[in-house]
């Protein structure tokens, strides 16, 4: 499949009369890795919020594999391909880290309620094969020595992979990241970009992240997209974004 | 033997297993103790059911309902009713009627209490979804009161006077039928994915739903399903004693509550200890009379302080097989 995998036609959200997120254009190409920045509450989650059905836009259309998904539930939207981290691991803490992967295998799951509760060949099978994968994936993120800890008693580094595995769990053609480098120190950012980058290519994904750590977005991202306001004022390639004076003026100061 | 049809056999063989469980147990409790202690072991059968079907709810799904009560009024009544006004109609079963005819009349009447209910729970559980904590609570509230008000008011079930000449059909061996298939269902939906969505909405409604869990349609069924446990409670409680709706007011569903906080929300087999010692605690306490209440609720602090999560905590063990 070639095209666009994700399309954000003229997307406009607004609170009250703050527009967060204003006539907003973003193409994201198929396998690539591309980042979204821009300053302090330029709306860089909330376009994450739109994409995911958190928010309805106010305005505008959004795309995934050529089909609206703009107004459809959250969870309708994970399980048409798209999932995500979140600036605070949001992971469920008096879960253990097997059951944070588990819970999102739910996507791929279709015994009934009934296959469950009378505990059918059915979900029997879907369930050794659910915790096959979860465990394969704690193992890939050398999380498998974790299988059983409470997931709220992870250091903050582990908790944050542990975010991924369970995105990936949900087995998405799409994945958004929010800041996952915040937080860690710049050793263990470093290997969390590998981690971003290698999942990319083993999962043959489109990854979207926000990140706020300048060096991070340049070091790994192949398109960049900036915004400031709520409105995109660049985008392209690493390179052209550092050298474009607007996103200087915005948001790098005299940092770069 | 495939795979499949061995698994079947193995399900048949503890179906039987449970029935042969219950009935033993019915036949020693009746020859071995004395009628006073068959009623306390019932009741806690009943307390059991309620509390495990409510721990899906509070516990496992992480809503606050406090309307238990009120379910186990709507299965109590339907079920009743279908016993009186159907049952001699359908089956030629009069109110007389002992042995073996009962059995079928009987649980098609518990199908109907726990039917209905679930229904109740159903639409309870609808407009409820919007809300969370605190308003959710007071919904439940207001349901449960509402239900028992308005069965007050029916004059067809006994209104004010209570529903009388109801068969007494319940004995424990249904009792313990139905406690052993409230815990099978629910270990066994824990044990699924579903059951894992329950726990990822308690733990993190946002990070569920964005995990593909619908989030509001877990909550209904979390609702649906305890309200036909609870339903099926009330039924056999129906077939059991004198039915008045004194029997389901608020303090029944706080009762219910203290059983599941007391046990451990989350663990199945926190809420059968916990409604098993408070089923029977108030009854050892006899001998203190009027002091009764107040060590009861002292016995209750204690407890809270030494272990807030519960005897057995929040979750039910390792998480893996």
């Amino acid at each position: 499949m070639s095209g666009p995998i994700l399309e954000l036609k003229r997307v406009t959200r607004a609170f009250g009369g703050l527009r967060a997120v204003s006539d907003l254009d973003l193409t994201l190409d198929l396998g690539l890795l591309a980042g979204l920045i821009g300053p302090n509450g330029a709306g860089k989650t909330t376009v994450f919020n739109l994409i995911t059905g958190v928010y309805a836009p106010t305005s505008g259309e959004i795309r995934f594999e050529g089909k609206r998904i703009d107004g459809r539930a959250t969870s309708s939207i994970a399980r048409a391909g798209i999932a995500r981290t979140f600036q605070n691991p949001r992971i469920f803490a008096g879960l253990t880290c097997l059951d944070n992967v588990r819970i999102a295998c739910h996507t791929h799951a279709g015994a009934g309620l009934l296959d469950s509760i009378l505990a059918t060949g059915r979900s029997a099978a879907e369930e050794a094969d659910i915790l096959a994968r979860s465990e394969e994936l704690l193992r890939s993120f050398a999380l498998d020595g974790y299988r059983d800890t409470l997931a709220g008693g992870l250091p903050y580094g582990e908790q944050r992979r542990l975010e991924i595995a369970r995105a990936l769990a949900a087995e998405p053609r799409l994945l958004l990241l929010d800041e996952p480098a915040a937080g860690l120190n710049p050793h263990e950012t470093q290997a969390l970009m590998r981690l971003i980058h290698d999942v990319r290519d083993r999962y043959k994904l489109t990854v979207l992240l926000i990140e706020h750590d300048m060096k991070v977005v340049m070091g790994i991202c192949e398109r960049i997209t900036v915004l400031d306001y709520g409105v995109c004022i660049a985008e392209g390639a690493p390179a052209a974004i550092r050298s474009d004076p607007k996103v200087i003026e915005a948001y790098l100061g005299d940092a770069v | 033997m495939s795979p499949r049809k061995s698994r079947f056999a193995r399900g048949l063989l503890w179906v039987a297993a449970a029935l042969v469980l219950s009935l033993g147990v019915d036949r020693l409790a009746v020859n071995w103790v004395n009628p006073y202690f068959y009623r306390i072991l019932v009741l806690c059968g009943l307390n059991v059911m309620l509390a495990l079907s409510l721990n899906l709810v509070n516990g496992i799904t992480g809503q606050f309902s406090i309307g238990h009560a009120g379910f186990m009024a709507v299965g109590a009544y339907a079920s009743a009713a279908f016993t009186v006004y159907a049952v001699p109609q359908l089956f030629g079963v009069g109110p007389n009627a002992s042995g073996l005819v009962i059995v079928g009349p009987l649980f098609l009447a518990l199908l109907v209490g726990g039917l209905t209910s679930a229904a109740a729970g159903f639409l309870v559980g609808l407009p409820s979804m919007r809300l969370r904590g605190d308003y959710l609570a007071i919904v439940t509230l207001g349901f449960g009161e509402i239900i028992r008000v308005a069965i007050l008011n029916i004059d067809a079930v006994g209104g004010a006077r209570g529903f009388a000449g109801i068969p007494r059909r319940t004995d424990l061996a249904w009792v313990i039928a139905g406690a052993l298939a409230t815990w099978v269902v629910l270990r066994n939906l824990l044990r699924s994915y579903h059951g894992r969505a329950f726990l990822a909405i308690r733990e993190d409604e946002i990070a569920a739903e964005a995990l593909g869990v619908p989030t509001t349609r877990y909550k209904v069924t979390a609702f649906v399903v305890a309200a036909f446990f609870a339903g099926v409670a009330g039924a056999l409680f129906a077939h059991y004693t004198y039915l008045h709706t004194n029997s389901f007011t608020f303090m029944k569903s706080i009762e219910v509550i203290v059983m599941i906080v007391l046990g451990g929300m989350g663990s199945l087999l926190g809420s059968v200890l916990g409604a098993t010692v408070l089923t029977a605690l108030p009854e050892a306490l006899r001998f203190a009379s009027s002091e009764r209440l107040i060590i009861y609720s002292l016995l209750l602090i204690v407890l809270m302080i030494a272990r807030p999560q519960g005897i057995l905590g929040k979750t039910e063990g390792k998480s893996g097989k």
